[in-house]
């Protein structure tokens, strides 16, 4: 017993307490703008790409160029350039609220992607079928397109939380906060080995937590 | 009723133009049943779709009930398509709604009843297909011939004057096939629902539809009533498709036809003449012989029929070939 807490030694747990706050509160907040940013981003790319309801070449490849660069901009660089748009938004660049901006700008054409193959695995025939019933286009997406991609757009909703959960960790490069700071700042630059298991440990937990209850939703939605 | 004034189709495809259907004029009465057959790719697909302008005609004007659907805009046609129920192959049920939802769906997108009216209307409507017991399932859970018993309660929702089905027992058993089928032919009769369908089996149009269409190419080949058409087919793919449904390999009647004597006929009977005792009767009075080849008797619709194969010695043959055409049997001398 008296090892483990000569182990545990450096940990201030006040302070875990409060990084996992800032980490939770980040990924709520961005999750959430990147959601809903990303779901209409996701449903335009769909109805604008080839032989789609309304084919729009010239959209669809503006919309495509504009979503491939955001997503291969290295996230930290991303982090940087953002700043002044942040301050912009947010009124600051630091903190959960700071984070927040470059972390929606970074998941957001990601989770639109992902939307549009969720949507490109409907069967075109139910399209078909609710254009025959004399639905319009607006009915099509939200009785038909939507309910019936829902386990994949759960799936890709999964698949973004956790990638914003790692990006969360790289933004406490800039005075971001939460775990990943945490890490960053005494597991790795100060060589406490017990602060970065602590906060890998937690982060673990949090992505094992986010992967269960995504999958769950999937196969409830699934109906197969 | 539906029209169709010299309408064609072309798609655009790679830069080169496909026609899919030449200029074809066509005309459905109200009420029947009417059947088009052909191959894959023979245009029967394109042509039902533009019925209800899934796809949009490149020319020519189709009307129903004395509406141009060609001249509609938006909002007209998406009245129009609530009056128009199709059906499909692959059903095409949304597996994210129940399947009383799904029955629902036509109703709730038109927006014009209430939320009990909507229900009582799709408990009829389950009532009607046999399916009332699953109204709370998903359509995974359904076998085939059950989901497609769902999509046409679904087509039939908004109580439309004109049902499309789109290969609509391609993808089931015989059975099943059969029973939907005599759905179909159930819903005609009692709602006087006009049914256009297409099919790539004779036996589907001889079981229900009044009128059949033959296609080929993009092109109607030979068109008429059911029983003319079946019975006296002209065009080589209208031979085709009967043959196919009979199971005759015309190599191995050949075969067969060279290892017997005397004269070969082909002898229709339809309605009465099916059932009368007329081959026995005029063998014995004209002293011919008869072996028989080939044969089936079957209904077409609800006209029972009868096609019999002989091949014909001694006797008067001349006074038996009189007695039969006299009797309104069909005689075809095939050597």
């Amino acid at each position: 017993m008296d090892t483990l807490v000569s182990f545990f030694a450096n940990i201030d747990w006040f302070e875990i307490w409060l990084a996992t706050g800032d980490t939770m509160m980040m990924l709520g907040g961005s999750l959430l703008f990147t959601i809903l940013l990303g779901l209409p981003l996701g449903v335009l790319l769909f109805l604008c790409s080839p032989r789609q309801l309304f084919e729009q070449k010239a959209v669809y490849a503006l919309l495509s160029l504009l979503v491939n660069i955001l997503r291969s901009l290295p996230f930290i660089i991303l982090l940087i350039v953002m700043i002044p748009l942040t301050v912009l938004i947010t009124g600051t660049s630091l903190g959960v609220a700071g984070a927040i901006p470059p972390l929606v700008v970074g998941a957001t054409p990601f989770f639109a992607r992902l939307v549009e193959t969720a949507l490109r695995e409907v069967d075109r025939g139910i399209i078909e079928a609710t254009q025959a019933m004399g639905a319009s286009t607006r009915q099509i997406i939200t009785s038909a397109l939507l309910p019936e991609a829902r386990p994949g757009i759960f799936a890709a909703i999964t698949v973004t939380a956790i990638t914003l959960v790692s990006y969360t960790a790289m933004a406490g490069v800039v005075g971001a906060g939460g775990l990943g700071d945490l890490a960053i700042r005494f597991g790795y630059q100060r060589f406490q080995t017990d602060v970065m298991i602590v906060t890998v440990v937690l982060l673990l937990i949090l992505v094992q937590i986010l992967q269960t209850v995504g999958d769950r939703l999937v196969v409830h939605f699934s109906r197969k | 009723m539906i029209e169709f004034h010299n309408v064609h189709k072309t798609y655009r495809v790679a830069g080169k133009d496909i026609p899919a259907l030449h200029s074809t004029s066509l005309r459905v009465e109200s009420g029947q049943v009417f059947g088009l057959i052909g191959h894959s790719g023979a245009g029967k697909s394109t042509l039902l779709r533009l019925i209800n302008r899934l796809e949009t005609p490149s020319g020519g004007q189709i009307i129903v009930d004395n509406e141009d659907v060609t001249a509609m805009d938006a909002n007209g046609l998406r009245r129009f398509r609530q009056q128009v129920g199709m059906i499909f192959q692959h059903f095409n049920l949304l597996a994210s709604k129940t399947v009383a939802d799904n029955v629902a769906m036509p109703l709730t997108l038109a927006g014009e009843l209430s939320r009990s009216e909507i229900d009582q209307r799709v408990a009829e409507l389950l009532a009607r297909v046999g399916l009332s017991d699953h109204a709370k399932k998903y359509p995974a859970q359904l076998s085939g011939g059950q989901k497609q018993r769902v999509g046409i309660a679904r087509a039939l929702a908004t109580k439309p004057k004109v049902l499309l089905c789109d290969e609509a027992t391609s993808a089931l058993d015989p059975q099943t096939t059969a029973s939907v089928l005599q759905l179909l032919a159930e819903i005609n009769r009692e709602l006087k629902l006009t049914i256009v369908l297409i099919t790539h089996e004779m036996d589907v149009i001889r079981r229900v539809c009044d009128e059949v269409a033959v296609m080929d190419a993009g092109v109607i080949v030979e068109q008429g009533p059911v029983s003319q058409v079946f019975l006296h087919p002209t065009h080589p793919t209208t031979k085709r498709f009967v043959q196919e449904d009979e199971q005759i390999d015309e190599s191995e009647q050949r075969d067969v036809f060279a290892h017997v004597p005397g004269r070969i006929v082909r002898l229709t009977f339809q309605g009465e003449a099916t059932y009368a005792p007329l081959l026995g009767t005029i063998a014995r009075e004209t002293g011919v012989d008869y072996s028989i080849l080939a044969g089936r008797i079957d209904r077409i619709k609800d006209t029972p029929y009868g096609q019999l194969t002989l091949a014909i010695t001694g006797g008067d043959m001349e006074a038996a070939f009189a007695r039969f055409t006299a009797a309104d049997v069909h005689m075809e001398v095939l050597r």
